[in-house]
C-alpha cells in the first residue's frame, strides 16, 4: 500500500485560486441573465405599510420591483435540515407586512445592470409603522431552549453532577466571574451570491453553499416542488466560517426573482447585507463559579450561559457541554438558556459554542490558578480525568497532557515568571497564557462513489465542499492511499446536489463522514474488480481465484503473498463487466460506538502579548496549538487551517464585534473598515502542532477534525495573556484598548 | 450610483472652469467613488483633474513642496521627504492601506470625508449629508468620535492622519480657483461643524489645491507620529498625535503637537505647547504639559476613554520625538 495519507501535498486546486481559474458561484453568469438587489428594512421592528414602487419601475434598466405585493406564494413546506435551529420556523421572504429585524428584506429590485439595479433599490420608497426593537442581550428575558422543555427532550439546558452549589461554599478557593462576548460576523472574504435559473419547474441555482444537499432540499420544500427539479452547484467556496451552512433568504429570493422575470437572475450581497440575515456567533452572556481544595483539586465548577436567537427560531450552541468533561470534579452544574431579540437568528461560527464556552471556562481556571498560586498548565494537570465524568464513559483517545507538555516546550512556557507585569521586553509590557481546547468528533452518514475509468485513472464524487481546509486534496489522499495508486490518477468532484449525499460541510466532519464513505467506495470497487480479477483472469493468471485469495499492493491486484502475477486497474476494465467499474460507499456510525465513548479533539493553545503601557495598544506577538485530533491525513493543509483558526481566534479575543445601535437594530459596523480582523500586521509567528494519537475508535479513518478546535481557546489565551502583562481580568470580548485604559 | 457627467481637464482653468460651475474633482477617487457607489455623494458632474501637472515633489532649503496630485505611496517614499521631514513618510504610511495610498492624492487625502457611519447610511439622520435632518451619533453609537470642536449638530472626527502632521508642522497650501491664486495655512482649511457641518472647508466654489509647503523648521527632523488603533493597519485613529521637538541642551526650544481622531478637525495643542517650551524634554515634562490637551475635551456616551488615551498618547508621541537623535 502506498502511504497518500500524511502526506503534506500542496492544494490541488492552488494553482486554480491563485491565477484566477476557480469559478465561484457570483461568476456562473447565464445568457440572458437579470441582476437583483435586495431592498432591506430600515426599521427593526414593525410593519411596511407601503410600497411606492411605480416610479422605480419606470427607472432606466429595471425590469421588475417584486415584494409582498405581487410575489409569489411560496408553499414553505417543513424541512428542517440538520443545521436548522431545533426549534421556530425560518424566515419567509416577501410573504407579508411584518418587520422582524433591522435590514430583513422587503423587496427585490430587478434590472438589467447591476448599477441600475443598486440606483433603483437606492430610490425604492417604502413606508413602515415602527415599533421599538429590544435588541439589548443584557435586557432580554432567558428562556429554556423549547426542545429542552418538551417531554423527553433530545437537548438538556440543566445538567448536574453532585452538588455545585453546596460545594462552592465549602471550597477553600473560589472564583466567580462573568462573561460577556460580542456578537460576531463571519465576514470571509466571498460574499454570499447566488445565480437562478429555471427550466420549467425545474431550477438551477449555482450558490454559495457549505451544503449543497441541503440547499437543494430548502429550496425544493420553500417553493413546493420535488428535490429532483433543483439542481445545485458550488464547486468553490471563497471562505465561509459557517455562514453558509444554512440557505438564507437570499437564495429563495434569487429563485424567486428567475422566475418572476423568467429569466436567470444573478443576487450578490453586499457587505453590509452581509450583517443582516446571514447569520452570527450569538452574544453571549456567561457566569462561571470554580471551587478547589487549597491543593488545586476542583470540587465545585457552575456554568450559566445564555446565548442570543431571534424571536422567530431558536438557535442553540453548545456553549456549557464542555464544562461537564473538561476536568475532573465531582460537583458540576451547567445551565443554557437563550435570549430572544428582535434580531435575525444567530448561526454557527467556526467552533461555534465551544469557542464561547471554553473561552470563560479557561479564564476561570486561568483566575483561580491565580488565586492558589499555581502555575495554570500544573492546575490544569491536577485536575486531568481518566473518563469523561459527565457520561461515565470512557474517552476514546484524549492527548491533553501531551498537549501540554508539547505546547508548553514549544512555545517556552517555563520562561515564564507568573507575577503580573513581570515580564518586559524594553517599555513593552509582556504576557504568556494558556487555555485549553476542545471540540467533539461529529459524524454524520455520508456516501461516495468512485468510479475506475478505461485509462487507469479515478473519478471520486460527493456531494461535499472546499470551504478553504483543502477537501479536494485531502479525499484525494484518501482515495489514492485506499487504491493504493498515486494521487495524480485521482480526481475528486465534489460541490454538486446531484453527487452522493454529504453531511454539511461544518463541524470538523468532513473527513471523518465524507472520508470515511470515501474509503468505503474503494473498498467496494476493489472488491468488484477482484470478481471481476478472478472471473477473468486472462494472461494474468488471477482466473479462477476466489477473491479472498487477492490483495492490492502498490496499485495491482496480486494473489495473495505473490509479486509474479498482478493485474493492473486497466487490464481489470479490459476483462469486461461494467464499464466504468463503479464502487459505491456509505460510512454510518454505530450508534452503540457513540453511546460507550466519549469522543472528542483537546489541545493546549498558547499566546504571547506585547502591551504598550501608555497607549495599551495590545499586539499578539506568537500564537501557539498544540493539538491531539487522531491522523492528520495532510499535515501543511491542517497546518494551515490551525494558523487560519487562531487568527480567528486572535480576531475574537481583541478586535471582533458587531455592534448594534440599540435605537433600531441596526450593524452599525457593517463594514470592513470598521469590523475589524486582523490584518497581516497584526498576525503574529504562529505555529500549530500535532501530538501522536491514534483513535481507532471514532471512525475507520482515525481522524478526529480539526477545523473547528483550531478556533477554540485561543481568545481565552490571549486574555489570560494580557492578564499576565498587565494584571487586568477584562470579562468582555473582544478586549480593546479602551478596556485598558 | 447615479449616472453622471464625466470630463477629464487639460489645463488648470478648464478644471476651475468645470468646478465652478458645479462639478466635483475627481483624483484618486479614493473617498469620492466609494461614497458615490453607495450614493451618499451624488454629483451630476465630474471633472477628473488627474493628468494636470500637479504630481510633483520639489526639495528646497526651506521648504517640501508637494503637488496635490502627487501619490501618498510617492510622498511617503521620496528620500527628500523622508531625510527633511520624516514625520510625513511616518504618518503616510499609518495611513489606509498600501492599495489605497497607491492611488489617493494629497491634495484628495485632506478633503476625505468622515467615517462616522451614520454619515454613510442612507436611511440615518445625518445634518452633513443632509443639512437640518439631525445627528444619529448624538444619541447613538459614537465610539469613535469627537471630543473635541464638536457641536449639537455633529460630532465626527476629521480622518486625515496627514492633516494632522501637516498642521503640526505648520504647512501651508497653495490655492488657485476663479478669482486668483491665494495660500492659506492647512490649519484654516477646516472648518468646525458648529450649525453647519455640511460645510467642512474654507475653500471657494471652484477653488482647486495645487500644492502643499512644508517648511523646513529646526524641529521637522525630530519628528513623530504615533496612531492609536485596535489593529495595526486599515484603521482610523482612535487617537494620533504628531509631535515635532526642538531641543538644545535639553531644553525645548520650540515645540509643535497636534492630534487627530479627537477633534471634528485635526488639532492643534497650543497650550501643551506652551506648557513645553524652556522645559527639559523629559517625560516629567511632557507629562504635566500633556494633561493640559483634555482641558475643553466634551466626551459622549461612548467616547470617554479617548479623553484618558489622548494625554497617553501626546506624552508617547513626545518621548518618541525626543528619542530622534
Amino acid at each position: 500500500m502506498t502511504t497518500a495519507i500524511g502526506k503534506s501535498l500542496s492544494r490541488i486546486d492552488g494553482r486554480l485560486k491563485v491565477t484566477g481559474q476557480a469559478t465561484y458561484a457570483a461568476e456562473f453568469n447565464q445568457e440572458g441573465q437579470a441582476h437583483a438587489v435586495i431592498v432591506g428594512s430600515t426599521v427593526g421592528l414593525g410593519r411596511i405599510e407601503a410600497i411606492d414602487s411605480a416610479a422605480v419601475e419606470k427607472m432606466p434598466g429595471v425590469v421588475a420591483v417584486i415584494s409582498h405585493l405581487n410575489a409569489q406564494r411560496l408553499a414553505y413546506n417543513e424541512h428542517r435540515g440538520p443545521i436548522d435551529p431545533p426549534a421556530g420556523e425560518r424566515l419567509h421572504v416577501l410573504q407579508g407586512t411584518e418587520i422582524r429585524f433591522f435590514g430583513e428584506p422587503v423587496a427585490i429590485v430587478v434590472a438589467e445592470t447591476l448599477d441600475q439595479a443598486e440606483h433603483a433599490a437606492n430610490a425604492l420608497k417604502v413606508t413602515y409603522s415602527a415599533r421599538q426593537p429590544q435588541v439589548d442581550a443584557h435586557a432580554g428575558e432567558r428562556v429554556i431552549p423549547a426542545v429542552a422543555r418538551r417531554p423527553g427532550a433530545r437537548a438538556e439546558a440543566d445538567v448536574a453532577r453532585g452538588d455545585a452549589d453546596k460545594a462552592l461554599e465549602t471550597a477553600a478557593v473560589k472564583v466567580e466571574a462573568e462573561y460577556v462576548i460580542a456578537r460576531e460576523n463571519h465576514n470571509p472574504m466571498e460574499p454570499h451570491a447566488t445565480i437562478a435559473a429555471w427550466n420549467g419547474d425545474r431550477l438551477t441555482l449555482w450558490s454559495k453553499s457549505q451544503f449543497v444537499a441541503n440547499e437543494q432540499a430548502e429550496i425544493a420544500a420553500i417553493f413546493g416542488i420535488p428535490p429532483e427539479n433543483v439542481q445545485v452547484n458550488c464547486p468553490f467556496i471563497g471562505g465561509a466560517f459557517g455562514t453558509s451552512l444554512r440557505t438564507w433568504p437570499h437564495v429563495t429570493l434569487a429563485a424567486l426573482a428567475a422566475r418572476h422575470v423568467n429569466r436567470p437572475v444573478k443576487l450578490v450581497l453586499t457587505r453590509k447585507q452581509m450583517f443582516f440575515a446571514t447569520g452570527h456567533r450569538p452574544y453571549t452572556l456567561q457566569r462561571i463559579a470554580l471551587g478547589a481544595q487549597p491543593d488545586g483539586k476542583l470540587i465545585s465548577i457552575a456554568h450559566e450561559g445564555a446565548g442570543e436567537t431571534s424571536r422567530y427560531e431558536e438557535f442553540m450552541e453548545a456553549l456549557t457541554s464542555v464544562t461537564s468533561f473538561m476536568y475532573s470534579c465531582p460537583n458540576v452544574r451547567t445551565s443554557y438558556r437563550l435570549i430572544p431579540l428582535d434580531a435575525s437568528t444567530p448561526t454557527y461560527m467556526r467552533g461555534p459554542g465551544e469557542a464561547s464556552g471554553i473561552h470563560a471556562l479557561e479564564c476561570a481556571v486561568d483566575e483561580l490558578a491565580y488565586k492558589l498560586q499555581m502555575d495554570p498548565i500544573d492546575l490544569r494537570r491536577i485536575n486531568e480525568p481518566q473518563i469523561d465524568e459527565g457520561r461515565q464513559v470512557p474517552f476514546s483517545s484524549r492527548s491533553m497532557l501531551k498537549c501540554y507538555d508539547l505546547g508548553a516546550e514549544r512555545f517556552g512556557w517555563s520562561r515564564r515568571t507568573p507575577e503580573p507585569g513581570s515580564m518586559r521586553d524594553g517599555r513593552l509590557l509582556i504576557g504568556y497564557g494558556m487555555a485549553n481546547a476542545s471540540y467533539p468528533c461529529l459524524f454524520a452518514p455520508a456516501n461516495a462513489r468512485v468510479r475506475l475509468l478505461p485509462d487507469g485513472t479515478v473519478e471520486v464524487e460527493a456531494a461535499a465542499s472546499d470551504m478553504g481546509p483543502g477537501t479536494y486534496t485531502s479525499m484525494s489522499q484518501v482515495a489514492a492511499e485506499y487504491l493504493g495508486i498515486p494521487v495524480e490518477r485521482i480526481r475528486f468532484s465534489l460541490g454538486r446536489s446531484d453527487f452522493p449525499a454529504t453531511p454539511p460541510h461544518g463541524g470538523s466532519m468532513t473527513m471523518a463522514s465524507v472520508g470515511s464513505a470515501i474509503r468505503a467506495a474503494c473498498l467496494d470497487l476493489q472488491a468488484k474488480a477482484a470478481v471481476l480479477a478472478a472471473k477473468g483472469g486472462g494472461n494474468a493468471g488471477l482466473a479462477g481465484q476466489s477473491p479472498e485469495a487477492l490483495e492490492w499492493r502498490d496499485g495491482m491486484l496480486f494473489v495473495k503473498g505473490r509479486s509474479d502475477r498482478g493485474v493492473t486497474y486497466a487490464d481489470l476494465v479490459s476483462y469486461g463487466g461494467e464499464s466504468p467499474l463503479v464502487g459505491e460507499g456509505t460510512a454510518a456510525r454505530d450508534a452503540e460506538t457513540g453511546q460507550k465513548y466519549s469522543m472528542h479533539s483537546f489541545g493546549a493553545v498558547f499566546a504571547e502579548v506585547a502591551i504598550d503601557p501608555d497607549v495599551k495598544t495590545i499586539k499578539v506577538r506568537r500564537a501557539l496549538g498544540a493539538y491531539g485530533v487522531g491522523r492528520v491525513v495532510n499535515p501543511k493543509l491542517a497546518t494551515s487551517q490551525c494558523i487560519g483558526g487562531m487568527i480567528g481566534g486572535i480576531g475574537m479575543a481583541i478586535m471582533e464585534r458587531t455592534v448594534l445601535d440599540r435605537r433600531n437594530g441596526r450593524p452599525i459596523n457593517a463594514h470592513m473598515a470598521d469590523y475589524l480582523v486582523p490584518v497581516n500586521l497584526d498576525t503574529p509567528h504562529i505555529e500549530a502542532h500535532f501530538v501522536d494519537e491514534e483513535d481507532t475508535i471514532v471512525n475507520p479513518l482515525g481522524v478526529k477534525g480539526l477545523g473547528e478546535i483550531a478556533l477554540v481557546g485561543m481568545s481565552a489565551a490571549v486574555s489570560n495573556a494580557i492578564h499576565h502583562a498587565t494584571g487586568r481580568r477584562v470579562h468582555e470580548l473582544p478586549i480593546m484598548i479602551e478596556n485598558l485604559l | 450610483m447615479r449616472p453622471f457627467e464625466f470630463q477629464r481637464a487639460a489645463s488648470e482653468s478648464e478644471a476651475i472652469a468645470a468646478a465652478a460651475a458645479g462639478a466635483r474633482y475627481l483624483a484618486g477617487g479614493t473617498t469620492l467613488v466609494d461614497l458615490m457607489r453607495e450614493e451618499v455623494e451624488t454629483p451630476e458632474k465630474i471633472v477628473d483633474i488627474n493628468r494636470l501637472p500637479l504630481n510633483y515633489i520639489r526639495a528646497t532649503d526651506e521648504a517640501i513642496v508637494i503637488g496635490a496630485l502627487a501619490r501618498m505611496s510617492e510622498v511617503a517614499a521620496n528620500q527628500d521627504v523622508r531625510r527633511l521631514q520624516p514625520l510625513i513618510p511616518e504618518t503616510l504610511t499609518e495611513g489606509a492601506s498600501p492599495q489605497l495610498r497607491n492611488v489617493a492624492s494629497i491634495g484628495g487625502n485632506l478633503l476625505q470625508r468622515v467615517r462616522c457611519p451614520y454619515f454613510r447610511m442612507l436611511d440615518a439622520a445625518c445634518n452633513k449629508r443632509v443639512p437640518g435632518s439631525g445627528c444619529s451619533a448624538i444619541d447613538g453609537l459614537n465610539a469613535g468620535h469627537a471630543i473635541l470642536g464638536s457641536s449639537e449638530h455633529c460630532v465626527a472626527t476629521h480622518p486625515s492622519d496627514l492633516a494632522v502632521s501637516l498642521v503640526a508642522l505648520g504647512a501651508t497650501l497653495s490655492l488657485k480657483g476663479p478669482r486668483g491664486e491665494r495660500t492659506i495655512p492647512v490649519e484654516e482649511l477646516f472648518r468646525l461643524p458648529e450649525s453647519t457641518p455640511h460645510l467642512e472647508h474654507t475653500l471657494e466654489p471652484g477653488e482647486l489645491i495645487v500644492e502643499v509647503h512644508v517648511p523646513n523648521g529646526p524641529y521637522a527632523r525630530k519628528a513623530r507620529y504615533l496612531k492609536v488603533r485596535d489593529r495595526s493597519s486599515y484603521e482610523f485613529a482612535l487617537v494620533s498625535a504628531a509631535a515635532a521637538l526642538h531641543v538644545e541642551n535639553g531644553i525645548i526650544k520650540e515645540v509643535r503637537i497636534a492630534a487627530g481622531g479627537v477633534g471634528t478637525r485635526p488639532w492643534r495643542m497650543n497650550a501643551v505647547e506652551q506648557a513645553l517650551v524652556g522645559k527639559p524634554a523629559a517625560r516629567a515634562s511632557y507629562e504635566i504639559a500633556a494633561a493640559v490637551s483634555t482641558e475643553e475635551t466634551r466626551p459622549l456616551s461612548h467616547n470617554g476613554f479617548k479623553v484618558k488615551l489622548l494625554p497617553a498618547t501626546i506624552v508617547r508621541a513626545l518621548e518618541m520625538a525626543g528619542d530622534v537623535a
